[in-house]
């Protein structure tokens, strides 16, 4: 398994937009992934599931993927919230 | 039966209506818990994916007519029909309690909605928006619903819905529609500008109105002063009726006036044009009989997560100047700031944002967006008779420094062989005091004033009006505004330029006289209002007015200004009087 810790560094969060991305994203590769904001889990290829955590900026919020891609994953995830989501 | 009851919302599409309630999925959420036999179990399951494909073509297809942002936002909702966690979960719960899938699915989208309701982020808060949208799509297939039986009308209805959606109202059988009352909407929303076009009463943002009413209660809707009366009483249903035959007997002394031009009767013309926001109204303002667009508002362009591009603000601005052929149209850049979303440019928070960065002092600050306006403008001049008119001018500098920005973006496009009008007219809104009393060292400067009396009224008198402590202050015919625009006016024709204004007190008859009489070259005003400042106009002498203007100058009270210009309107117009 691997995790990553990450900070929503866009100023609008995780809106419908940047859901619309991780879950894109997510659902592109084999390994279930979760995302984690203060103790609540969800699945990163759920997209009510991922606007449910209503992520602001500067929230923290740790992925895990567990399967054979999972260090792709991270790392691709990991780069979409760096690049604040293309937004800015 | 119960008793009357009264429900303010805000009128945008004036007239009476009295008539049934058709209630069109006020609360399309809730369906009642009905049990399922469990061999009919897999069926209901089937039911709902049939609803989830139907629900998704429609998206698809509206997906693929949209623009920019709205695509992505439908795609988003698309996503959330396909998102397999939430769909698994509806469909294990409707196996395990054996209750109809529109029950379980109306509470679980409740559910969502309540969590974004209760946030504190208004961003997140305002995703409760979407998921309605996507839930209630959902609900009208489970349901079989409402809408269809709105194609097939067999009496006379006023539509009550929470929203109406452009595709509730391509279905409608319209000649059976004589009202629409919503719960949400302002006076741009796709319900209001539809109600205006049919030209039937409505009233939106009547919120309260589902918890109130039932299908075919009696209704009575005026769509000037935003009330819906539910269940009136006979005294109040006879008391309605008459307005409405008066109505209807003004409305045709005003519609003769719809292709005559806005001249007193010894001569004196004044460009009756139109203030609009959303490039639908634009058709408007021919129907009503006006000339221009005195003022095209461009924020609600911006007021969304990301900012739209040139070619798509040209594509909009190019609407409304299909939409007026040859007679003008003010563009005004945007003015962000104040009260207006700005999340795009980091503004801090401001202790006074009416007194903050905003309108062309953000513009000036971020030249780069600035452009994309100005070129999306210019371009769009080359397709008819173009102003630009910049908001918030507090002085010569900043006037100069946006022509240069013009001068420049002029030069870019000369470069690439793109076409403009090279004549294009560049003015400023008068709008902050400064302004207005440096009116003769501005007007060598520009090619027109438009005096916004909103904002200068509120700079003018220091009151905030939605202050309540303070509003009863808030009088436009102050007689400390009414110098200052009479000063802006003799500033502007000294110098050779023409003076409009195109704030709300343009559109009060009892003001239009003496506003008349001042000599303003152009009134804007909302669309629904120039017929009756056109009667105004037309029957009223310019000498007269004059003297009027005169008299008024010397008064010294806000009230007793208001009380004689009102008192010579109910004389020379007492059909205005309803």
């Amino acid at each position: 398994m691997e995790e990553a810790t990450i900070t929503i560094l866009n100023k609008l969060g995780i809106h419908v937009r940047p859901a619309a991305l991780i879950v894109q994203l997510a659902s592109k590769f084999e390994s279930e992934i979760k995302l984690n904001k203060d103790g609540v889990e969800v699945d990163a290829k759920s997209i009510m599931g991922v606007m449910m955590l209503a992520a602001g900026m500067g929230s923290k919020l740790k992925i895990t993927a567990e399967g054979r891609d999972e260090k792709e994953a991270i790392a691709a995830l990991g780069g979409l919230v760096e690049a604040k989501f293309n937004e800015e | 039966m119960r008793n009357e009851r009264r429900i303010g919302g805000i009128g945008v599409s004036p007239g009476v209506a009295i008539g049934r309630a058709f209630l069109l999925g006020v609360d399309e959420l809730k369906a009642p818990p009905v049990r399922i036999l469990p061999h009919k179990v897999e069926d209901e399951i089937k039911g709902f994916r049939r609803a989830l494909s139907q629900a998704k073509r429609e998206l698809a297809r509206l997906r693929d007519d949209s623009p920019g942002e709205v695509e992505g936002i439908f795609g988003a909702h698309l996503m959330m029909l396909e998102d397999p966690v939430f769909l698994r979960e509806i469909e294990e719960e409707v196996r395990e309690k054996r209750l109809s899938v529109a029950h379980i699915f109306g509470e679980r989208i409740e559910e969502v909605i309540s969590h974004f309701g209760g946030l504190e982020d208004e961003h997140f808060r305002g995703r409760v928006a979407d998921i309605r949208d996507v839930g209630t799509r959902v609900m009208a297939h489970l349901l079989g619903t409402e809408r269809e039986v709105l194609a097939h009308l067999q009496e006379e209805v006023i539509v009550v819905a929470h929203d109406l959606s452009p595709s509730d109202t391509v279905q409608m059988r319209k000649e059976r529609v004589i009202g629409f009352v919503t719960e949400l909407g302002g006076r741009t929303s796709h319900t209001a500008i539809m109600a205006r076009s049919l030209e039937i009463p409505a009233v939106v943002g009547a919120s309260r109105i589902s918890g109130e009413v039932n299908p075919g209660d009696m209704l009575v809707v005026d769509g000037q002063t935003g009330r819906v009366i539910l269940r009136p009483s006979p005294t109040t249903l006879k008391e309605y009726r008459q307005v409405k035959a008066r109505l209807k007997r003004f409305e045709k002394t005003l519609s003769r006036l719809r292709d005559l031009p806005a001249v007193t009767p010894d001569g004196r013309r004044v460009e009756l044009s139109a203030n609009i926001e959303a490039p639908e109204e634009a058709e408007e303002i021919r129907r009503k009989g006006g000339y221009g667009t005195g003022l095209f508002r461009t924020e609600y362009l911006f007021m969304r997560a990301t900012l739209p591009g040139e070619d798509e603000q040209f594509e909009v601005y190019s609407q409304v100047v299909r939409s007026c052929g040859d007679c003008p149209v003010i563009i005004r850049t945007v003015d962000l700031g104040g009260d207006k979303f700005v999340s795009h440019f980091r503004v801090p928070k401001e202790v006074n944002p009416f007194l903050g960065w905003r309108g062309i002092r953000l513009c000036l600050q971020n030249r780069g967006f600035f452009k994309i306006q100005l070129r999306a403008i210019l371009r769009a001049s080359a397709l008819g008779r173009v102003g630009i008119m910049f908001p918030m001018v507090s002085g010569v500098g900043e006037v100069r420094e946006a022509k240069g920005i013009i001068e420049e973006t002029k030069e870019e496009l000369r470069g690439q062989g793109i076409e403009f009008d090279e004549g294009i007219q560049v003015g400023i809104m008068v709008e902050v005091p400064s302004a207005a009393i440096l009116a003769d060292l501005l007007a060598p400067e520009v090619n027109f004033f438009s005096i916004g009396t909103n904002d200068l009224t509120q700079y003018c008198l220091a009151v905030d009006r939605v202050n309540p402590n303070v509003s009863y202050l808030y009088e436009p015919l102050h007689p400390a505004v009414l110098k200052l625009i009479n000063q802006v006016v003799e500033a502007g024709h000294r110098h050779g330029i023409w003076v409009g204004l195109c704030g709300e007190l343009g559109a009060d008859p009892a003001a239009a006289v003496a506003l008349l009489g001042m000599g303003l070259d152009e009134l804007s005003v909302s669309p629904v209002a120039i017929p009756q400042i056109k009667l105004v106009i037309r029957g009223t002498a310019y000498s007269l007015a004059q003297r009027v203007a005169k008299e008024v100058l010397a008064i010294t009270t806000p009230q007793e200004i208001r009380e004689y210009l009102e008192g010579l309107l109910k004389n020379n117009f007492p059909q205005l009087n309803i």
